[in-house]
């Protein structure tokens, strides 16, 4: 070991120098990010700047030089960031309250504006985000509630889109998307009154399906009632002296036989029944 | 640059080899000689010597010497060597120097720098076959990067073959396999619906990769964009159905479908690299607040069902009833049409009879006579019935 440090040391020293001069120029990117090379505090160039199209493996990622003490690196995220909002009530046109949460999806297109402008990408989403909330709290403003309910939203969400993107790229950034994730009613009055009107809603279906269920009985009974009427009438309209008398019959039995209570009878002896009890005849 | 690395560190293992193998053959052919010669392993004075380094006196006792040097010729000086090796033993110290001492100490010098070579070449070896064949399962893609994280290729089931580790890396990740991504279910969970009801929903999506290097490379947060596409197009599909569609299960389908095709849309446009397999409604109940209101509709349901049906039973009875009765009048008419008078007179006397017969009777006979009712009588008569009967009964 002596011996190959003592005959090689200067080759060794030039290897050691150039490891150490390699690991200070040489730096690497990721595919997922974007490099900017600063020199002297100015930034010079960019690589693998993100490029619609390109696919991977053929982009700019991968061993990089820089002149070192010189330049210096910065890196900056080159896929689809995610920017998130506070929720935020919105009032509708129509004077409704909606509790409002959004996202958008950005991309940082231009990163040597972006680290003049915003520095970092995590600056960069601390500037966007209240002007999400602002954009959304104007455009979503003028509509009414319900239209911000249905697909009409698709319109604003574009609104909205434009608007934000028009801002986002002086930071050098491009806004993909932006969605609302949530628009909820917010907690208090607006939820209570809105459960109180689902609750009489259901409350009125109920007593609508009990009142149809007495009618469609009631219908039921007075079918079958008339039926019985018309079905006595053809019977007993043959002749109707017999069946005042059968049903008289009918009747005494019903009343005097098996009806409650004590019965008293007074004849007379000019009574029918009683006609042979005279024996005059 | 590392492949040339590589190469260097081959060519020393073969070397080493090499130089092994040499060796092998010298020293163990040589020292069976000697050991015949010496036969005990007794290393004294002698063995060191050789280590002294004086190296006419080393040459001979051959098993050392074959390892140290390119300068020996062959096998003639070593022949030479031995001859004299064995005419020293015979020597005065004959009995006490052995070749096999020689032959016990040389391969253990050696054998420390065959030992490590051989590691070596294992580790090395071990490193090249581990770190550049991939086996990749059936369900499963490899990425391929290169130092730095460069994106190369893709390897596709089966196996593969890479440049080593530090040149480029794999991560394999399973694209087939269908992930499931639940949202909501803890909990309430609110949503508006078209008609500006709540419905508590919650439901699961599933998907798998479609495209690995987009999965990787695309997004910051895939799994949390996957949550949140989901439920800006749940959100938005639900405001487009009524509450009743979304919980009686009739727009269920709808919903499902036009989610699953709405976040489809939005992870190509986010070249996500994400398939969505499909969306499935786990839960679509009112809010707990006024679920007792929709309980009570279908509540209202059964009942309104229960008075259909006792009026459907009353409707029989009271049909049944008529047509008997009317069967019956008709049957006793077309007897009495035969004989009309003395049917009439037979069906007065007997009902007459039956009634009188159960009941209290008073005749008053005599014309005339104005008739009081005997109430007083009567009360009497019926009280005591009645006394008769409650007797009747405490005597039971």
């Amino acid at each position: 070991m002596n011996d190959i440090w003592q005959s090689h040391k200067a080759s060794l020293i030039a290897i050691g120098v150039l490891i150490v001069a390699a690991f200070s120029t040489m730096f690497v990117v990721p595919e997922t990010m974007q490099a900017v090379i600063i020199r002297n505090g100015d930034p010079v160039s960019v690589i693998n700047r993100f490029k619609p199209g390109v696919p991977f493996g053929r982009d700019g990622a991968g061993l990089w030089y820089r002149i070192p003490l010189i330049e210096r690196v910065q890196f900056v995220d080159r896929r689809i960031l995610n920017l998130d909002m506070e929720p935020q009530q919105v009032l509708s046109s129509d004077q409704q309250r909606l509790e409002v949460d959004a996202y958008a999806r950005f991309r940082v297109i231009d990163p040597v504006k972006m680290i003049q402008t915003a520095g970092t990408e995590e600056s960069l989403q601390t500037q966007l985000s209240p002007i999400l909330s602002s954009v959304i709290r104007q455009e979503l403003g003028r509509r009414p509630f319900a239209t911000l309910l249905t697909a009409e939203r698709g319109t604003a969400m574009a609104n909205i889109r434009t608007i934000l993107d028009k801002q986002a790229r002086q930071y050098g950034a491009q806004i993909i998307d932006v969605r609302i994730k949530r628009a909820d009613l917010p907690d208090g009055s607006p939820l209570e009154t809105a459960f109180t009107r689902m609750q009489t809603d259901r409350e009125a279906e109920a007593e609508t399906i009990r009142a149809n269920g007495r009618r469609d009985a009631q219908i039921i009974q007075a079918d079958a009632e008339a039926q019985a009427a018309k079905t006595y009438a053809e019977a007993y309209g043959k002749d109707p002296k017999f069946y005042d008398f059968y049903r008289a019959m009918e009747s005494y039995r019903r009343t005097f036989e098996n009806g409650s209570g004590e019965s008293n009878i007074i004849l007379s002896p000019d009574n029918e029944y009683l006609r042979q009890f005279k024996g005059t005849q | 640059m590392p492949i040339t690395v590589g190469m260097k560190v081959l060519d020393g293992f073969r070397a080493a080899v090499g130089l092994s193998m040499a060796g092998k053959r010298n020293p163990w052919g040589k020292p069976s000689s000697s050991g015949s010669d010496g036969g005990s392993g007794d290393d004294g004075g002698e063995g060191d010597a050789p280590d002294g380094g004086s190296d006419d006196g080393d040459a001979p006792r051959g098993p050392r010497n074959p390892w140290l040097p390119p300068s020996r010729g062959g096998d003639g000086p070593r022949r030479s060597a031995s001859i004299e090796d064995i005419f020293r033993s015979r020597g005065p110290e004959g009995p006490r120097r052995t070749g096999g001492g020689g032959g016990f100490r040389l391969p253990e010098r050696p054998g420390n720098g065959k030992l490590i070579a051989w590691v070596a070449a294992g580790l090395v070896a071990g490193w090249l076959v581990f770190s550049s064949t991939h086996e990749i399962q059936p369900k499963e893609q490899g990425l391929v990067t290169w130092v730095g994280g460069k994106y190369s290729h893709k390897l596709l089931p089966g196996l593969n073959f890479t440049l080593p580790w530090p040149i480029q890396e794999v991560t394999v990740a399973n694209v087939s396999q269908i992930r499931s991504e639940k949202i909501g279910g803890d909990g309430e969970r609110l949503l508006l619906t078209g008609d500006q009801n709540l419905v508590d929903l919650s439901y699961v999506i599933r998907w798998n990769i479609k495209n690995l290097p987009r999965f990787a490379f695309q997004l910051d947060d895939p799994e949390l964009t996957i949550r949140e596409v989901a439920e800006a197009a749940m959100r938005a599909a639900v405001a487009e159905q009524k509450l009743d569609d979304v919980i009686s299960g009739a727009g269920r389908g709808d919903i499902e479908t036009s989610v699953r095709a709405r976040m489809q849309q939005l992870l190509d446009a986010y070249h996500a690299g994400v398939q969505v397999q499909g969306v499935a409604i786990e839960k679509a109940d009112p809010p707990t607040k006024v679920i007792d209101a929709f309980k009570d509709v279908s509540a209202a349901q059964q009942d309104a069902d229960a008075m259909r049906n006792r009026a459907r039973a009353y409707a029989q009875q009271v049909r049944a009833r008529s047509e008997g009765d009317a069967a019956s009048f008709d049957r006793i008419y077309a007897q009495y049409k035969l004989a009309p008078e003395v049917t009439k007179r037979r069906m007065y006397y007997e009902t007459m009879e039956s009634v009188l017969s159960k009941t209290n009777k008073t005749v008053i006979e005599a014309p005339g006579v104005t008739s009081y009712l005997p109430l007083p009588e009567l009360r009497r008569n019926s009280a005591a019935k009645s006394d008769q009967d409650t007797s009747k009964q405490g005597g039971q």
